[in-house]
């Protein structure tokens, strides 16, 4: 399969690993990665602050960029309910009905790793190797906007000598929440510490998510208190090998 | 064009209220009061979940209360002239009230015909909405709150902060020395167990019961087909306020209404699962006019509109007009557990009050510019709401409101960030030029790859956390690197 990697603006820029684990993982899979260099942002941070005219010029880079693809694959669970949900409204609310053909043809095949693995290609065990006590947070886009389910979690737990902990309280928000994190930074900060509690609590040495935006903000915090848990993406957890560790 | 000094006087009692993350930084900081909210939300929210798990159509009730809401609102000039019609004709006086100020000088122009100097209340939502016993208390009339955590609210001279649970905020040391120190006939001795506490208040309760003149209340449903009420509740004292006094005066929303009885079988099974987790509340009382004999003489019913007409004009914002106010979505929120319910400067407060205050209100002041923001958009609302309020497609939706009504403003630093990080990130080369600096910035801020410290704005981020430092290669520079721009 011909896939279109959708890397996000963030992943790009602060976390370069997480796609080039993305491209590892699909191509061991046997499939071709192409990225597509013209894409940029979804638009999202703008959408969700009320700058929704400085998004629609987004979502039309997105369906320029990836038109075509038989599928198009993202790291992000956030990204791409920006896409799949929110894309038809930006259309329909700038009266561009090019822009609103261009959205059905692609926001339907625009996918979240997880679910893409599991649900198109019904693969669970994609042979990595990870030796690590594991912890998934599953972000709140994933949960409640995309409807990933248990993706994540069964994609985990097929990774061999990978012991995955318990997280309490998992489906708890991180307090990240975008802008909010800065707008109302008190409140923010007294989440992520119920969060970050219950990561340390879970006894995991990494805190996996398929968000890196909850991974840098619970991340941020950790680090912060030198906890000595790592975040990983999902991805870059399932790129591991026995070979390449 | 100049903004308000505070919200709109629709909700008088709430003029001149700080934005948001302001009002909540008092509450935030205090521990203790974090912690109860905690311990009571999750305790909540835990009930409630087992209550909604033991009905397997739960999803079918939701979206046929989510119809018939819409239904409803479609056609409310309808419903609304047949319940006029029908109460009338059973007996009552109905009155419209386009705003607080209109509702409230109907009720006391009721109150001193009917020559009384108070009157005993039932809970209420739309009577706290429109400031009704500060109002009442400037024309020389006394408000008795007879619910009994209103009542604590009331005797501590304080604000409700949960819809349901009003004092949740109070504990039980607390609202023993509110008694004590507020209610005259309050035992001597009396000590902070719960029974004790509600026997007290029963006892200061039962002679205002007995000696009221004037009952108000506000209701859950109003039964078009009928022009019947309904309220809903757990302690009885609001059915002693209905059927004691001589005249009953009910304040309601005018989105409170539902076409016949049939419709209303799907909200009771709804209402105390999400609100109390109960399968069925203790009380429901429903009355029909009046009836010779047998409860109040006279009864009045003031609709309200106060901002509804304008909430139900906006296609996105109308879902919250299906609010049946059960609180589920307080009791979930990671930001209510955190902040309490007084920062948000409405007896609505929550994930509800963040997109309800400011469409019943407007954006343009400080607090309701602000409530759109006060939500991580987490979604466990909307996964919890009986009538299926998409409550985060409000608030992104309130945003770009707040936004467009401050585009005229000749310069916003905040919009200036939006504008040039939108023109950066919608080209693909400034957004690599960006990439190549920020590798270069992040050098200058960057200790063994963490930021620790950056500049305002920002630095909201980095006080708590740290900041991830830009790796030397983009994603993207890697790509052209090793795979060339291959597309």
């Amino acid at each position: 399969m011909r896939i279109g990697l959708f890397v996000t603006c963030l992943t790009d820029t602060l976390f370069p690993d997480t796609g080039k684990a993305v491209v590892t993982v699909l191509e061991r899979l046997g499939h071709q990665v192409d990225f597509p260099a013209a894409q940029s942002c979804c638009g999202q941070m703008h959408f969700n602050t009320g700058y929704r005219r400085e998004a629609v010029p987004m979502a039309r880079g997105f369906a320029a960029a990836f038109g075509g693809y038989e599928a198009v694959v993202t790291p992000s669970a956030s990204c791409a309910s920006m896409v799949r949900e929110y894309f038809p409204v930006l259309a329909a609310e700038a009266g561009d009905s090019r822009l609103a053909r261009a959205v059905a043809e692609v926001a339907p095949r625009t996918w979240e790793l997880s679910v893409f693995l599991t649900g198109v290609l019904g693969v669970t065990d994609v042979g990595a190797y990870f030796p690590h006590r594991v912890t998934y947070h599953p972000s709140c886009h994933s949960l409640r906007m995309l409807r990933v389910g248990d993706a994540p979690q069964r994609l985990l737990r097929a990774v061999r000598g990978l012991d995955l902990a318990d997280l309490p309280d998992a489906e708890a928000c991180c307090g990240f929440g975008g802008t909010f994190a800065v707008k109302n930074r008190d409140v923010s900060a007294a989440i992520c510490a119920d969060k970050v509690a219950a990561v340390r609590q879970s006894g995991a040495e990494v805190l996996c998510a398929a968000d890196n935006s909850c991974l840098m903000h619970i991340g941020g915090a950790l680090s912060r208190q030198r906890s000595g848990v790592r975040v990983m993406h999902l991805a870059e957890i399932l790129a591991r090998t026995e070979e390449v560790p | 064009m100049t903004a308000p000094p505070g919200p709109h006087p629709g909700m008088p009692t709430y003029l001149g209220m700080p934005s948001f993350p302001v009002a909540a930084r008092g509450a935030v900081a205090d521990s203790q009061l974090r912690a109860n909210l905690a311990h009571a939300t999750h305790t909540i929210r835990a009930k409630r979940a087992g209550a909604v798990a033991e009905l397997a159509d739960w999803e079918q009730l939701r979206a046929a209360a989510k119809a018939i809401k819409d239904h409803t609102l479609a056609h409310l000039d309808t419903y609304l002239l047949r319940l006029e019609a029908n109460v009338t004709r059973a007996g009552g006086h109905v009155h419209w009230a386009a705003d607080a100020g209109e509702a409230n000088a109907i009720v006391a122009g009721l109150v001193r015909a009917a020559g009384a100097d108070g009157v005993v209340k039932v809970k209420s939502m739309a009577t706290q909405e429109t400031g009704l016993n500060e109002a009442l208390a400037a024309d020389g009339i006394g408000a008795l709150e007879t619910d009994l955590a209103e009542l604590i609210v009331q005797l501590g001279h304080d604000r409700p902060s949960h819809i349901l649970v009003p004092a949740i905020h109070r504990n039980r040391a607390e609202i023993r020395e509110i008694f004590r120190r507020e209610m005259p006939d309050a035992p001597p001795g009396l000590t902070d167990e719960p029974a004790a506490l509600a026997g007290a208040a029963r006892a200061h309760l039962r002679q205002a019961f007995l000696a009221a003149q004037v009952g108000v209340s506000g209701a859950n449903f109003a039964i078009a087909e009928t022009g019947s009420l309904v309220v809903v509740e757990s302690e009885g004292n609001g059915r002693m306020c209905v059927t004691l006094p001589r005249t009953l005066i009910s304040v309601v929303g005018i989105e409170k209404i539902l076409p016949s009885w049939r419709d209303l079988e799907v909200f009771l099974a709804l209402l105390p699962r999400s609100s109390t987790a109960e399968r069925m509340n203790p009380y429901t009382s429903t009355w029909t006019g009046i009836t010779p004999g047998d409860g109040p003489e006279h009864f009045h019913l003031v609709l309200l509109d106060n901002g509804r007409t304008a909430a139900l004009a906006d296609q996105t914002g109308r879902q919250a007009l299906r609010c049946i106010r059960c609180s589920a979505c307080l009791n979930v929120c990671p930001v209510y557990e955190r902040t309490g319910g007084h920062a948000y400067g409405s007896p609505y407060p929550g994930p509800i009050g963040a997109i309800l205050s400011p469409l019943l209100r407007g954006v343009t002041s400080p607090v309701d510019a602000s409530l759109p923001y006060a939500s991580t958009l987490c979604g466990a609302c909307y996964d919890v709401c009986p009538v299926a309020i998409n409550i985060p497609e409000a608030l992104v939706h309130l945003r770009a409101k707040v936004v467009d009504a401050k585009r005229e403003k000749i310069f916003s630093a905040e919009r200036a960030v939006f504008t040039l990080s939108g023109r950066v990130l919608r080209s693909p080369r400034l957004l690599a030029a960006a990439q190549r600096a920020s590798a270069v910035g992040g050098k200058l801020f960057a200790r063994s790859g963490r930021i620790r410290r950056l500049p305002p704005p920002l630095s909201g981020w980095t006080d708590t956390r740290d900041a991830p430092a830009p790796p030397p290669e983009s994603f993207r520079a890697w790509w052209a690197r090793t795979r060339g721009t291959r597309s």
